[in-house]
């Protein structure tokens, strides 16, 4: 991200309610990720100190560190989910993506494929609980998950079962 | 143009009749987040199509969802002089019949749920459809609807979220315009006060007494109003249908509030995990500026009042009042010990009083004002009056939005309108109040929900998430499950919470791979006393509910898998 368009995302922010997180959201929305590089421009820019942007990043889940692949897989681990066997999904998933799922655990969960093509990462809860379990890829939702489906989801971003 | 007179009020509501109840057919699609995720849109776009090849004079539209999600996709369709007629399930090749049918003055019977002669939108409009369509059963002989009480969702599924002009139509800133132009601050508050009204957040402080609060707090105009709208209970998702198919009851909500309490300054406090709430509240502010609602001189009374929307970034804790101010601050969503209160001097947003109210408490304010707080206090049972929705997910039958008169028991609501576990399956327990409430198991279902009944029964209101488990839940794994989400959520600053609940995970972790003893049986029970009555925050505090009453209700579930 270029000076001048992290530039346009602050000036879309006059108020200090919710600035620093509606950028940083910006960031994290166009970029997949939050740059190191735009830290620190936006750490000069903002007269914000480089380790407040950096508690931000790390405390909330929505940001990410790390460059995301192509197609973002993220699986929904609410309560309905649960009980409906979103563990299961997720592992099924790791399997077809040959990625490891096993340590889901503190909400900041996210894993590459090699070829870069899937990141999977967990949220705490859609609110899209009557079609659960749920997942979403790039922002769309897909109702009803099971282990069964997943190839054909995954067939639309193109993904094929022999390459696994 | 802007609403400046009682008459600009009644041609706006006339305008938008016509769009509601068209003299032509009407088509209106359910497109909450669920709908369109289950075949909703694709829906909308072959009618769209079939119309169009057509040529037919169809209004087609998008609704936002009345909340019986397993039917979904919802499509209604209102014909002049004819009822309101839901069809449920609809599919992608359903849509050459239903325009087929339309243009023939009929619908699908085949596909349709019920019929809606006549419809009270609450605040002072009764939507009248018309007669026919007998064979089709009506919406309150439906099992699902039968047990239930709009008052919340009053609208929700009949409207178009994204026009303003079906929000006047149903009567919508009616209540707005009464109480700026017909009511005193003061009066009001008492009038929000005599309503019994109690925060719909899961705590259940009272409404009135909070206005009441901020109000007399120091500072003029210079304190905040604020939506929580940081809906984070997994298993919980009424307040993003409450905004994304009615989000202007909620906006004129915080409108009458601002007045009571004579603040300039609003925000909403969205989760980022909500796009959709968040694009149609974005559009509904900014309609409702256009009408003069919003900003200065507001229905030409000299009120100065408007709302902004800040985003949240994925922290649970961030639901805590104190975090939530902390998180719009830009700070990471640390609570600090209360008092300070929000409304105190310098301990709500910026160093200002703050108000700070749940979305379905806004969204009951406008229904209060309307029809009076004798009327919303007879609704429910004393101390817990009005109604409640709640999200009936997990393994039940019929999966969905349920809002019923508080006091209604959890019986009534699993069972009549969920019809029980999903697959015939044996019904054990229910999670109320997500990862700081407690399972209730199937012997106590005479529980009354409300704040108190539930908070006797180990478990408590929460933002209304009912979450069944039928006989195939292993409990032990709800409460490893809760405490996972709970120990990955915790915000690190209380010893307690951050270390209590790491070692209650680990404990169970044991007991599910068969290592523990019975002693650790003990030792968890106690950890959890300790994590309850020593955190800082309300997370910390309510963190061991899931394991605690599952131990208590469920206790031979753990011995099973503990040695002796």
């Amino acid at each position: 991200m270029d000076s001048y368009t992290l530039d346009a995302i602050i000036a879309r922010y006059d108020v200090p309610d919710g600035r620093l997180l509606g950028i940083l959201s910006e960031v994290q929305e166009q970029e997949g990720y939050i740059p190191h590089d735009v830290l620190v421009m936006l750490s000069e820019k903002l007269g914000v100190r480089l380790s407040r942007l950096y508690s931000l990043v790390t405390f909330y889940s929505f940001f990410s560190l790390q460059p995301v692949g192509e197609h973002m897989i993220t699986v929904c681990m609410g309560t309905a989910c649960h009980v409906k066997g979103a563990e299961m999904v997720l592992s099924a998933l790791g399997k077809h993506l040959g990625i490891e799922t096993g340590i889901a655990q503190d909400g900041k969960f996210a894993v590459t494929t090699e070829d870069n093509k899937f990141t999977v990462t967990i949220a705490r809860c859609f609110g899209a609980c009557s079609m659960a379990p749920v997942l979403s890829v790039d922002g769309n939702l897909y109702g009803y998950a099971t282990p069964e489906n997943l190839p054909a989801i995954l067939a639309e971003f193109g993904w094929r079962e022999h390459e696994s | 143009m802007r609403v400046e007179t009682e008459a600009d009020l009644k041609a706006l509501q006339a305008a938008g009749l016509k769009k509601l109840k068209p003299d032509k057919p009407r088509i209106a699609v359910g497109l909450a987040t669920c709908g369109a995720a289950v075949g909703g849109r694709k829906v909308y776009d072959r009618l769209r199509e079939a119309i169009a090849r057509k040529g037919a004079e169809i209004d087609l539209v998008q609704t936002g969802c009345i909340g019986y999600c397993r039917e979904e996709p919802l499509v209604n369709i209102t014909l002049p002089g004819k009822p309101l007629v839901i069809l449920h399930k609809v599919t992608e090749p359903d849509a050459d019949a239903i325009v087929r049918a339309v243009l023939n003055g009929k619908v699908p019977e085949d596909k349709a749920l019920c019929r809606v002669p006549a419809w009270d939108h609450v605040t002072g409009f009764v939507m009248e459809y018309g007669k026919g369509f007998d064979a089709i059963p009506l919406y309150q002989d439906v099992p699902f609807f039968a047990p239930q009480r709009k008052v919340i969702l009053r609208n929700a599924g009949f409207i178009d979220p994204g026009d303003i002009g079906e929000y006047f139509a149903v009567g919508g800133y009616g209540a707005a315009w009464k109480a700026l132009h017909g009511m005193e601050p003061e009066a009001l508050i008492a009038e929000v006060e005599k309503s019994g009204l109690r925060g719909r957040g899961g705590a259940g402080f009272p409404t009135g007494l909070k206005w009441r609060i901020t109000r007399d707090a120091p500072g003029g105009t210079e304190k905040y109003l604020v939506c929580n709208a940081d809906e984070g209970d997994p298993g919980a998702y009424m307040n993003r249908n409450e905004m994304e198919s009615d989000p202007h009851m909620l906006i004129e909500g915080m409108i009458i509030g601002a007045f009571a309490m004579g603040l300039r300054y609003g925000l909403i406090y969205i989760r980022s995990e909500y796009p959709l709430a968040i694009e149609r509240l974005g559009r509904a502010i900014g309609q409702a500026r256009e009408y003069g609602l919003l900003g200065e001189n507001i229905m030409g009374t000299g009120l100065s009042f408007d709302i902004r929307i800040a985003r949240g970034a994925g922290a649970f804790v961030c639901g805590e009042s104190t975090a939530l101010v902390a998180s719009i601050e830009g700070r990471t969503g640390r609570p600090h010990p209360r008092p300070p209160r929000l409304t105190d001097p310098e301990g709500g947003l910026f160093g200002k009083p703050t108000d700070l109210n749940n979305v379905e408490t806004w969204c009951n304010v406008p229904a209060i004002v309307a029809n009076g707080s004798g009327w919303y206090a007879g609704i429910g049972a004393k101390g817990n009056t009005g109604t409640k929705v709640f999200s009936l997910v997990g393994k039940v039958d019929r999966v969905g939005l349920v809002e019923v008169p508080l006091g209604t028991p959890i019986r009534t609501i699993v069972f009549d309108a969920g019809n029980g576990g999903a697959n015939k399956k044996k019904v054990k327990a229910v999670q109320t109040g997500g990862p700081s409430g407690g399972c209730i198991p199937l012997r106590l279902f005479d529980t009354p929900v409300d704040y108190e009944s539930l908070n006797k029964a180990g478990s408590i209101m929460g933002s209304g998430g009912i979450v069944v488990m039928d006989e195939d839940t292993d409990m032990v794994d709800i409460a490893r499950y809760f405490t996972g989400f709970a120990t990955g959520e915790s915000c690190g600053k209380c010893v307690p919470c951050r270390e209590g609940l790491k070692h209650t995970l680990l404990l169970i972790n044991r007991i599910q791979a068969g290592k523990a003893s019975k002693k650790d049986l003990a030792t968890l029970q106690e950890v959890c006393e300790t994590i309850a009555a020593t955190s800082l925050c309300g997370l910390g505090q309510t963190a061991p509910n899931p394991v605690l009453t599952t131990l208590a209700y469920f206790r031979e579930e753990y011995e099973a898998k503990v040695k002796p």
